[in-house]
């Protein structure tokens, strides 16, 4: 009797403390700021519950600009990263060997170095007269007034670079949990590379796939280092305007309202990607 | 497949159960966190003075003193830890400074330390270094500063610039006393530029497309093109702030603008990033003097914008007669020079020029022409003819924030 209330408690006590972390510092404060959003007033006279729906409505018709340029750039470096991390991952994976590793231990090594550090490294390569665009100019390969920093090019290829070992690592698990009898029988009854990759391989590693793009995209979204560092006036972000609206404006209804707002867009997307790519059954496939 | 009894749609499931206690405790959540307001209206006249009477009443040195500074604001020894102007004053009083440099701007610090003020605890820091406007300006509505003994200030007195004791943002200097102070104006590369800038708005020059730079920031990017247009910013109301909005936008739209700047405009100044920005005086200053080249600071003919930084107490404080000891430390002609000589901003203390044009007398090598450019430059020491060319930020009050907000954040956020 015992044993059985034991082994059924057992989970729940395993639950628990990591339970008890996000209840207080995750639904508590989501709570608050779901009240916040609704909240009108200003620091000094004090926010006042008015349940003030407008924060929504004023907040989309002000910045939807922005909100809809972050989902953009998302949509592209989350892309980007999978195009850039398959075939690494896939390198890794197979042909590795006895330094696997190694190779991923280079992957991770920037990781080593502060986020902010490293974009404005960044700032240093690309700059107009820097290390890359001089040698450009002078080789005339580029025009005088070329320039790479304060474009969405920039934007985009910071986040691709900042998020990629984000992709690449489930990528690579998945694609070395591949049993490699499966590939040597597909060589045996007669499939081509191209097939046994198609048909074998890819499907696979999709819930790797799948993985990488919520840990990649949800990020880039709301990031906001790198369009302030990289960026220049027409790349302003939605992480941007939440952090001016609540540190130097000190508005902390409209701010909440619109991180509610780019939350729940995320939440929406993804829901909708994991029943288009129906990555529920493939998960269930790769823990079964 | 393992079956499982489906629930009836009546019966609540123990999920159920849990998920509508979830939305019960929410919904009261929802109705109940209101922010209570925490504005109070400061004390003035006679209620005031009791309140400083009463609060320094009694109070005793200490062993030590906790200060929040921005980064590369004060002189710097041998090694990059040792602050000469500090273990000085350790030396002569006993008291331990703990130097740290946690403020990167002001909203983020004001942001940091206001919840723990506001709920009546130590912020962890007795003086920091604020900058006169909005942030400043909502410390003290929300009564966060401790208002100074000004018997402790006896250098105050005697050495503080005139001007440096009057201001507009804190009449009196009830609750702060300058630091340094600096300028906002344009600085630009002379080799790239096509002629010299002089009128602020050179920078609206098509010659410069996607070569300028301006503030990121809602007082230093709207002021100085207020003080251009209209002279002093204190007179200017909401017509005139969408007037010099649209002139900044016509700049933007018309690609001449390549990026709104915080602190790192002055990498991309040298770089070659930009020819031309908006920039502040000691900025400047040190990189010319640290090397750079072919670079120049300058005031707009049409005037710019002078900003102090100014050294507070924070409410809850622990350490005040040690705080007020090291503010009045600061204001000894010798000190403020060591300072000066290390920051190249603008003292309070104008008898430290004196002090720095013996040091460089007394310097060899290099040294000397660095002290002597320092003495004899006007942005360190502005003379009174650079001094009447220059204003201050407008005072906002809570509703003119929004407006003003609504007005020029739109700008540089695009």
């Amino acid at each position: 009797m015992i044993r059985r209330l034991r082994s059924a408690s057992g989970p729940y006590l395993a639950v628990l403390p990591g339970g008890l972390w996000l209840a207080i510092f995750f639904v508590l404060p989501l709570f608050v700021m779901v009240s916040l959003s609704v909240q009108t007033g200003n620091l000094i006279t004090g926010f006042q519950q008015t349940f003030h729906f407008a924060n929504y409505s004023n907040m989309l018709s002000q910045y939807h600009e922005q909100l809809l340029r972050s989902l953009w750039y998302g949509v592209i470096a989350t892309v980007l990263c999978v195009l850039l991390a398959y075939p690494m991952a896939y390198w890794i994976a197979f042909f590795g060997g006895r330094n696997k590793s190694t190779y991923l231990f280079l992957v991770l090594l920037p990781f080593f170095v502060t986020f902010v550090l490293r974009t404005v490294a960044w700032q240093f390569l690309l700059g107009d007269q820097g290390l890359v665009l001089d040698w450009l100019k002078r080789a005339g390969i580029v025009s005088q007034d070329f320039h790479v920093l304060a474009t969405a090019t920039a934007v985009i290829a910071g986040l691709v670079y900042n998020y990629l070992p984000f992709m690449l690592l489930p990528i690579y698990v998945a694609l070395e949990r591949i049993d490699p009898s499966l590939l040597e029988a597909a060589g045996d009854l007669y499939a081509t590379r191209r097939q046994t990759f198609l048909r074998i391989v890819f499907p696979l590693t999709i819930p790797g796939i799948f993985a990488g793009v919520l840990l990649t995209f949800v990020p880039v979204v709301s990031d906001y280092v790198n369009a302030s560092i990289l960026g220049g006036t027409g790349q302003t972000m939605i992480g941007n305007i939440i952090q001016t609206l609540y540190l130097t404006n000190s508005d902390y209804p409209n701010a909440s309202a619109l991180s509610i707002v780019l939350m729940g867009i995320l939440m929406i997307g993804i829901f909708v990607y994991a029943r288009a790519l129906g990555t529920r059954d493939l998960l269930d496939a790769a823990a079964g | 497949m393992t079956s499982e009894p489906t629930p009836s749609p009546l019966r609540l499931g123990r999920r159920d159960l849990l998920r509508y206690a979830g939305m019960g405790a929410g919904l009261a959540t929802l109705a109940a966190c209101g922010v209570s307001g925490e504005g109070k209206k400061a004390a003035t006249g006679s209620t005031l003075e009791q309140q400083i009477k009463a609060f320094w009443a009694g109070k005793k040195q200490t062993g030590q003193v906790n200060w929040a500074q921005w980064p590369l604001y004060i002189d710097v020894g041998k090694n990059m830890g040792d602050h000469p102007s500090i273990d000085q004053f350790t030396a002569a009083t006993g008291i331990k400074v703990n130097y740290s440099e946690p403020i990167q701007d002001d909203d983020t610090f004001f942001a940091k330390v206001q919840p723990t003020l506001s709920a009546g605890q130590y912020s962890g820091y007795d003086i920091a270094v604020i900058t006169n406007g909005i942030d400043f300006d909502k410390f003290t509505e929300l009564d966060l500063f401790v208002p100074l003994d000004h018997s402790y200030l006896i250098n105050y007195e005697k050495y503080a610039g005139s001007i440096y004791k009057h201001s507009a943002y804190d009449p009196g200097n009830v609750y702060s006393v300058p630091w340094q102070s600096g300028i906002t104006g344009i600085a630009y590369n002379t080799k790239k530029v096509p002629k010299p800038l002089t009128s602020f708005f050179d920078l609206w020059n098509p010659a410069l497309k996607g070569k300028v730079g301006m503030f990121a920031d809602n007082e230093d990017l709207p002021t100085p093109v207020l003080v251009a247009m209209f002279g002093d910013p204190q007179k200017t109301g909401p017509t005139q702030w969408r007037q010099a909005a649209a002139k900044l936008t016509q700049q933007r739209k018309a690609g001449i603008v390549r990026k709104y700047y915080q602190q790192d405009y002055i990498g991309a100044l040298s770089t070659g990033d930009i020819w031309a920005c908006q920039a502040w005086s000691g900025d400047i200053f040190q990189a010319l003097e640290s090397g750079a080249k072919d670079l120049v600071f300058v005031i707009p003919s049409e005037g710019a914008v002078l900003w102090t930084d100014n050294m507070v107490l924070l409410k809850n404080i622990k350490n005040p007669v040690s705080a007020m000891k090291l503010i009045d430390w600061y204001y000894q002609p010798k000190i403020a020079a060591e300072v000066a000589e290390y920051v190249n901003y603008i003292t309070p203390v104008p008898a430290a020029q004196a002090v720095v044009k013996a040091d460089a007398q007394k310097a060899t090598g290099s040294n000397r022409g660095t002290l002597s450019s320092i003495a004899n430059s006007p942005l360190v020491f502005p003379t009174p003819a650079d001094y009447s060319k220059l204003y201050r930020y407008r005072t906002l009050t809570n509703t003119e924030l929004t407006t003003w907000n609504e007005i020029f954040e739109p700008i540089y956020q695009s």
